[in-house]
């Protein structure tokens, strides 16, 4: 390729204390391409990114943006030279209208005559990249998909031409997602250049025109889209063959283990967000719940697990009622739950690896010289188990869970989102160990914003829609359409539940 | 050049050691200049002025190490300290904070006095007298924390209102009945008690100069160092101190454990007023405390919650209450020098805790600032 490229990054090394997190690591983008970077959890694609993005330094190496050095980078100054990043934790005040958050880092005071000349543009630029938001709606009234339009449409606005995307669609409608990879085709056009992190191989090898694969903080290789299928990929990742992850499932045996009727749970804010609500899961059937995130996913599961009160409805595991607000008897009748928010909710930061695992026995661990059994089994990377889990990653903390979870022989399984953001071979350990669980008998209601961790796991997919169930459907690729529509809100065709 | 700060992102390992140690040079270099300007303002020479500032501070921090009288005074100082720390520690713990000590001792001293004065006076054998009064004081130190804890899980009050507000009951009460029922009626019109019967007394050591509750804040600190490490409540406990989120995830109870804690600390600050009443003073008079229990959360912040460390701050910080009064007789600084250094530590400590999560870097003049 003869054309200069918009940003060069060479030999970059970080060095944190005990880990090479990235290993003399080669890497450019140009104009006009979407870059894909695959790696597995702790691969050092975040820590790279963050260099890009100037909240690390580099160890050694240099970063050229336009063939010219840009020096020391901070977060501020790679904004300035036309670097922008989308992380998957939004940072929109959310009580701000949209175009109010996008003024929000401006240095010159907005008037109301600016606003309404920002608010023109956010509708132009939308319609134009197919990213379409009411830019006077206030934040907090928007749904995910739309938060990430306004944290993509901030950086069109500044100008930035690198744009980094941390797995965009982990929270998104499959409808969502395309509409984004559209609009994603559409910047690249007209010459910016995009960074694409996921996991989601399906996703990269339609986007992306090269792919790096990076492994323990090297590059593996570097891919043209045209040269690369999923399984070369996932070698290249892995550093071998891949054990298979289509699993088949296990028919359900058809006692109701879980009974949950007429169920109405309120959000933060007062509303209902759960509205008569009923579902059972069956003894050894996982039941897959579909829904675009923020339809009433954390109050349900908080809900069942007892950390939110009911408003009214009955909760019930076999056939004895769970009481409103009682963690503890769901946790004698070995209800285990996989939370979403693995720092905030189902962990303690300052306490050891050891410690966490025992959380739920609420007794200190044993001190008998020996390690944990769950480490090993797990495959949790610890230098030690006396480490405190806030410097674990997060595919290694999302293992310390799982195991305390999947390891107290349970009767239900609620799991939300256990795969999110962890690597291949975790994801697959996790699949596995559900799956097993559900053949001894245990009962398991998956929540997931992605569609094909459902496809491959449960029985069958259930889908939210604000806060009530809008359908069933039997987990097949051909029912994607109608299970899209339902998560639009829109009803599928009655006779077709399974 | 330009100095800048940036956020460090894990704390070097040797910062539990030398934070501290910087913060106590720190404060002390400020008492330093603080005490040399107040003798430069009675109109002595430079030199002089620095050098009695210098003798002033050696003198208030070798009370204990010079003398036997210094350091047995240190130690008698440092028991009510130490049990107030103690428990204040264990509501700081699951962050629930307490700032009742002062009340909670003086019911502590109340009750053991209504103990060895109205209820069973006729006790004649102290290794039954002692513990009775004892547990007086326990129950009465929960007594006080009761209300506050009760406020806190069902009504969601903010316990540092309620308790620091306790504290000014707590005195009025004490002033009401060393002027009205309890007081000695031989006492020639002074406000206070009459005196505790020899079994009320705990026996001395060394020549009178320690009484043997001193052994008691040794006891509570090596139980509270293997309850916190050993049982069920102490792992709870730290899961509460740490996440409260997780705590209720794991089913445990944040309201209840927070409220036992309260009820705990309360319980220990007792048992602090108490012993003050059996080894010490042996009548109970008002301002007998002379600010321990205020004190003490200095204590406890400064040995941060660990049961040995407060051990050794408070026997430093007894130190320094009885050097306190040497300073004052014989190098002419007012009484207030003491708790001034007390709390210029705290401040120096709280604030070199919070700074070392940042470095200084110098920033070269083409550098763009890192946050506009």
């Amino acid at each position: 390729m003869a054309r200069k490229p918009l940003l060069e990054m060479e030999n970059i090394s970080r060095v944190f204390p005990g880990i090479r997190a990235n290993d003399g690591i080669c890497l450019q983008l140009f104009s006009g391409e979407v870059l894909a970077l695959l790696g597995e959890n702790g691969a050092g694609k975040t820590t790279l990114m963050n260099i890009l993005f100037g909240m690390y330094q580099p160890s050694s190496g240099s970063i050229r943006l336009r063939g010219k050095s840009p020096g020391r980078l901070s977060p501020t100054k790679a904004l300035q030279m036309g670097i922008g990043m989308v992380q998957q934790h939004f940072s929109l005040v959310p009580s701000f209208s949209v175009a109010e958050n996008i003024t929000l880092g401006w240095k010159t005071r907005s008037n109301r005559e600016m606003l309404r000349g920002v608010e023109r543009k956010i509708q132009q630029l939308g319609a134009h990249f197919g990213l379409p938001v009411d830019p006077r709606a206030k934040v907090w009234t928007l749904s995910v998909g739309e938060k990430q339009r306004v944290e993509i449409l901030k950086l069109l606005f500044t100008g930035a031409q690198i744009l980094v995307l941390d797995e965009p669609t982990a929270v998104l409608t499959p409808g969502e997602s395309q509409q984004l990879l559209a609009a994603i085709r559409k910047m690249v056009r007209q010459g910016s250049g995009v960074i694409f992190i996921s996991h989601k191989l399906e996703e990269v090898l339609s986007i992306s025109d090269r792919i790096v694969v990076l492994r323990h903080g090297k590059v593996v290789g570097t891919v043209d889209r045209s040269e690369a299928d999923e399984t070369t990929l996932v070698k290249m990742m892995m550093g071998h063959e891949p054990e298979p992850l289509a699993l088949l499932p296990s028919p359900p045996r058809g006692l109701p283990r879980l009974e949950v009727k007429g169920l109405q749970v309120k959000n933060d804010r007062g509303h209902l967000a759960i509205r008569n609500l009923s579902l059972e899961v069956q003894r050894g059937e996982i039941l897959g719940l579909a829904g675009v995130s923020g339809n009433g996913q954390r109050e349900l599961a908080q809900a069942l697990y007892g950390l939110r009160r009911v408003v009214s409805g009955s909760i019930s595991l076999d056939g004895i009622s769970l009481e409103s607000g009682n963690v503890h008897q769901r946790i004698l009748h070995r209800f285990s739950y996989i939370p979403a928010d693995r720092k905030g909710v189902a962990s303690c930061p300052n306490l050891s690896v050891r410690e966490n695992l025992s959380l739920k026995k609420r007794l200190p661990p044993v001190r008998n010289g020996k390690q944990n059994p769950l480490i090993r089994t797990f495959s949790i990377q610890v230098a030690s188990e006396k480490m405190p889990v806030r410097l674990l990653s997060g595919g290694n903390l999302q293992k310390v869970i799982v195991a305390r979870e999947l390891s107290a022989k349970p009767t239900f399984i609620l799991a939300d989102n256990p795969t999110w953001g962890l690597d291949i071979q975790t994801t697959g350990l996790v699949s596995r160990i559900l799956r097993e669980e559900a053949k001894r008998g245990t009962a398991i209601l998956l929540i997931s914003s992605d569609l094909e961790e459902l496809f491959r796991l449960s029985d069958r997919i259930a889908v939210l829609f604000e806060g009530s169930i809008m359908g069933y459907a039997p987990p097949d690729r051909t029912y994607r359409e109608k299970i899209g529509r339902m998560m639009a809100g829109i009803q599928g065709e009655s006779g077709e539940d399974a | 050049m330009k100095l800048q700060l940036e956020k460090r992102l894990r704390l070097p390992r040797f910062a539990w050691f030398t934070v501290p140690l910087y913060s106590l040079a720190f404060a002390f270099g400020v008492m330093f200049f603080v005490l040399a300007f107040f003798y430069l303002g009675q109109e002595q020479a430079a030199g002089t002025a620095f050098s009695r500032s210098g003798f002033a501070l050696v003198s208030l921090l070798s009370t204990p190490f010079s003398s036997w009288f210094g350091f047995f005074g240190s130690l008698t100082h440092m028991v009510p300290l130490a049990l107030v720390a103690l428990g204040l520690s264990v509501a700081y713990r699951v962050k629930a904070w307490n700032i009742g000590g002062e009340g909670q001792m003086y019911l502590g001293a109340m009750a053991a006095t209504w103990g060895a004065l109205f209820l069973f006076p006729g006790v004649s054998r102290p290794w039954v007298m002692l513990p009775l009064l004892c547990a007086m004081g326990l129950a009465g130190g929960a007594f006080w924390a009761l209300l506050p804890a009760l406020m806190k899980a069902f009504l969601r009050t903010d316990e540092i209102v309620v308790t620091l507000m306790l504290n000014y009951v707590a005195l009025f009460w004490a002033d009401f009945l060393v002027n009205g029922p309890w007081k000695n009626p031989a006492g020639f019109g002074f406000p206070g008690t009459a005196s505790f019967g020899v079994s009320a007394r705990f026996p001395t050591v060394f020549g009178g100069q320690l009484h043997t509750g001193f052994f008691l804040p040794l006891l509570v600190a090596v139980l509270l160092l293997l309850l916190q490490q050993k049982s069920a409540w102490g792992f709870r406990s730290r899961i509460v101190g740490d996440n409260p989120l997780a705590a209720r995830y794991a089913g445990i109870s944040v309201r209840r454990t927070g409220a036992m804690a309260l009820l705990a600390s309360g319980a220990l600050s007792g048992l602090a007023g108490a012993v003050q009443m059996m080894g010490v003073q042996h009548s109970f008079q008002q301002g007998f405390s002379s600010g321990y229990g205020y004190t003490a959360i200095i204590v406890a912040w400064l040995a941060r919650l660990n049961p040995l460390g407060i051990l050794l701050v408070s026997f430093l910080f007894g130190g320094m209450q009885m050097g306190n009064s040497s300073l004052q007789m014989f190098h002419g600084v007012p009484s207030a020098l003491t708790p001034t250094l007390q709390a210029l530590l705290l401040f120096s400590l709280l604030g070199g805790e919070s700074l070392s999560r940042f470095r200084i870097r110098w920033k070269k003049p083409g550098e763009v600032a890192d946050h506009g």
